[in-house]
C-alpha cells in the first residue's frame, strides 16, 4: 500500500471521527469549539517549519517563514482566545 | 533524533487532539480539552524543531516570535462581541499559511517520486483551498467590522464570471500538475483562488457571515490536509481533517437554525441587511405600551420568568444589567431562565459566551428545543433585543420565514419586549408577537430597561 493511499484512509476516518465528536456537543460551546478547531487546524504551522528551516533555502524558504508566522498567529490566537473564553463559563 | 521517535511525537500528538477535540465538547472539561489540544500543538512543535530535517534557524525564530506576538496581542485585545471576526481573522490566516505550505513545498522539492501526479494534484487543492479561505476569511472579517458594506454586493455577469474564473482555475490546477514550472504556476493559482474567495463572499449579506467563517474554517481544515499530504505528514492530515469535518458539522447546523440550505446562503443574496425600513409605521395596529414601573411588578410577582436575549443585546452591551435583575429576581424566589435560539449572536453559541463574560452561570441557559415546551408554563417572558426568532409568523406556510425554528414565546401567559421601535428585524417582516393583548412593549434602550427594572424590583 502506498503511502499516499494510507494518507487517504488517515483522511477519511479522521473526518468521520471529526463527525463522531463534534455531533453531540452542546450549542453552549459552539463558539468556543469553532474557535479551538481553528486553533488546530493551524498544525500547518508544523509544515511551516519544516519547510521554513530545510534544505535548500531561497524562495521555499521565505514562503515558509511567512508561513510560519501566519500559522503562529492561528495557533497562539486560537487556543489562548479559545481559554479566554472558557474560563468564563461558570455553573451555577 | 531518530525518524521513528518524530514519528511517535506526531502519533502521541494526534491521540492527544482527539481527546482534547472530545473534551472540548463539555462545559465542565472544556477547558482542559483546549490545554490538552494546544499541549498535542507545543508537543508537535517541539518535536519538529529537534528533526534533523531542519539547518537553518533565522527565518524560524523570526516567523515564530512575530505570529507570536501578534496572536497574543489579538487574543488578549479583542471584545467578546467581536469574536466572530477574530475567528475569521484566525483562520485566514491559518488557510493562508497551507497554501504558502503546499506552494512552498512543491518549489523546495519537487513531486515526490512515488506519488507524481498525485503530490501535484494535493499541492493544487491545498493552494485553492487555502487561498479562498485566506482572501474570504478577510472578506467576511471587514464585512463584520463594517469595512466592508454589509449588503450583500452582487455586480453585472456574476454567474458569467464565476464560471470563467472557475474554468480558469482548473487550467491552472492542471498547468500546475502538468509543468516544473512551479513558482510560477503556484503564484497564477493561488492569485486566481485569492480573486475567488473574494468574489464567493461579497455577495453574501453580513448576517450570514458567521455561517461563512463556519465553512471557510472547515476549509482551511481541509488545507492543512491537503498541505500534509504534500509534506507526507500523517499528523497534518488527520488532524485538518478533524477540523473540516468540524466546521461542516457546525455549518450545518447553522444552516438549519436559520431555515436556509447552504446553497441559499452562498447564492440567495438574502436579505437586505440593516437597511430594511420599517414596513409598519407606529400607531398603525394598537400595542400595548408599559412602563418600567408595571413591568418590574409584574416580574416581582411572577414565580417563572424567562428572558429571551438577542443580538441586541450585546450591541447595547446590556449582559450586565440582565445579570444584575435575574440576580434579584432569584433572591425573591422567582426562577429564571435564559432562553437562547441558536443563531441568537453572530455565531452559533456566541449569546452563550456574552452572557458567560457577564457572569451569568451556563446552566442557567436553556436551548430552544428544551425551553419550548416551558413557555406554556412560564409566567413572563421579557424579550431583550430579539425579534425574528419569536415570530410566530414562521408557523405559517406562506411566510417568508416559514419553517424558521423559533422560541414559542406566544404561548406564554404575559410578554414584555424590550425594544427601541416596531421596526421589523432581519427577515423585514412585522411581528403579531408584538400585538397581542398579552404583549406589553416597553420602548426603550435595553441597558436602560433592563437597569431600570433591576432597580425598581428591588424596591417592590
Amino acid at each position: 500500500m502506498g503511502e499516499w493511499l494510507i494518507g487517504i484512509y488517515v483522511f477519511v476516518l479522521a473526518m468521520l471521527l471529526g463527525f463522531e465528536l463534534i455531533t453531540r456537543v452542546p450549542p453552549t460551546l459552539h463558539t468556543p469549539l469553532m474557535s479551538g478547531a481553528n486553533a488546530i487546524s493551524g498544525i500547518t504551522l508544523i509544515g511551516a517549519l519544516l519547510v521554513a528551516g530545510g534544505e535548500g533555502g531561497g524562495l521555499a524558504a521565505v514562503l515558509g517563514g511567512v508561513a510560519v508566522a501566519m500559522a503562529a498567529i492561528n495557533v497562539v490566537g486560537g487556543f489562548l482566545v479559545t481559554d479566554r473564553m472558557l474560563r468564563m463559563f461558570r455553573k451555577d | 533524533m531518530p525518524e521513528f521517535v518524530l514519528d511517535l511525537v506526531y502519533l502521541a500528538s494526534a491521540v492527544l487532539f482527539v481527546f482534547g477535540l472530545k473534551q472540548l465538547g463539555s462545559p465542565v472539561t472544556a477547558r482542559r480539552g483546549n490545554a490538552l489540544a494546544a499541549s498535542a500543538m507545543l508537543l508537535a512543535i517541539v518535536g519538529t524543531l529537534l528533526d534533523r530535517g531542519i539547518v537553518t534557524w533565522e527565518i524560524i525564530a523570526t516567523g515564530l516570535v512575530a505570529g507570536t506576538i501578534i496572536g497574543l496581542l489579538l487574543a488578549r485585545t479583542v471584545k467578546m462581541t467581536a469574536m466572530p471576526q477574530l475567528v475569521g481573522v484566525f483562520n485566514g490566516f491559518g488557510g493562508g499559511a497551507s497554501a504558502l505550505v503546499a506552494a512552498a513545498e512543491l518549489i523546495r522539492s519537487g513531486p515526490g517520486v512515488d506519488a507524481g501526479a498525485a503530490a501535484g494534484v494535493t499541492a493544487a487543492a491545498g493552494i485553492l483551498v487555502g487561498s479562498v479561505s485566506f482572501s474570504g476569511s478577510f472578506i467576511a472579517f471587514g464585512k463584520l467590522q463594517g469595512f466592508v458594506p454589509g449588503r450583500p454586493l452582487t455586480y453585472p455577469l456574476q454567474r458569467t464570471l464565476n464560471l470563467i474564473l472557475f474554468l480558469s482555475l482548473l487550467v491552472a490546477s492542471g498547468y500546475l500538475v502538468a509543468s516544473a514550472e512551479y513558482p510560477i504556476a503556484s503564484a497564477m493559482l493561488a492569485g486566481l483562488a485569492l480573486l475567488l474567495g473574494i468574489l464567493l463572499v461579497l455577495p453574501i449579506g453580513g448576517a450570514d457571515m458567521p455561517v461563512v467563517i463556519s465553512l471557510l474554517n472547515s476549509y482551511s481544515g481541509l488545507a492543512a490536509s491537503a498541505a500534509g499530504f504534500v509534506l507526507g505528514n500523517p499528523l497534518l492530515v488527520l488532524a485538518g481533517a478533524l477540523v473540516g469535518a468540524a466546521g461542516l458539522i457546525l455549518t450545518r447546523l447553522m444552516c438549519k437554525a436559520m431555515n436556509r440550505s447552504l446553497a441559499n446562503v452562498a447564492f440567495g443574496a438574502f436579505g437586505g441587511g440593516e437597511t430594511a425600513g420599517a414596513l409598519t409605521e407606529e400607531g398603525e395596529k394598537p400595542v400595548r405600551r408599559t412602563s418600567v414601573d408595571e413591568a418590574a411588578l409584574l416580574l416581582a410577582y411572577a414565580s417563572s420568568v424567562v428572558i429571551v436575549p438577542g443580538y441586541g443585546l450585546a450591541v447595547a452591551q446590556a449582559q450586565h444589567e440582565a445579570k444584575k435583575l435575574v440576580d434579584i429576581l432569584r433572591k425573591r424566589g422567582v426562577t429564571v431562565k435564559f432562553a437562547i435560539h441558536p443563531v441568537a449572536g453572530r455565531m452559533p453559541g456566541h449569546m452563550n459566551v456574552l452572557l458567560a463574560e457577564a457572569d451569568v452561570p451556563y446552566d442557567l441557559l436553556v436551548d430552544l428545543d428544551d425551553i419550548n415546551p416551558e413557555f406554556a408554563r412560564t409566567d413572563v417572558v421579557v424579550v431583550v433585543g430579539a425579534n425574528d426568532v419569536v415570530n410566530p409568523l414562521a408557523r405559517e406556510p406562506s411566510s417568508i420565514i416559514a419553517g424558521m425554528p423559533i422560541l414559542d414565546v406566544d404561548r406564554s401567559q404575559n410578554v414584555i419586549v424590550i425594544k427601541r421601535s416596531l421596526s421589523p428585524g432581519f427577515a423585514g417582516i412585522d411581528n403579531p408577537l408584538f400585538y397581542l393583548d398579552r404583549t406589553m412593549m416597553l420602548f426603550s434602550d435595553a441597558a436602560d430597561a433592563l437597569g431600570g427594572l433591576a432597580r425598581e424590583v428591588k424596591e417592590v
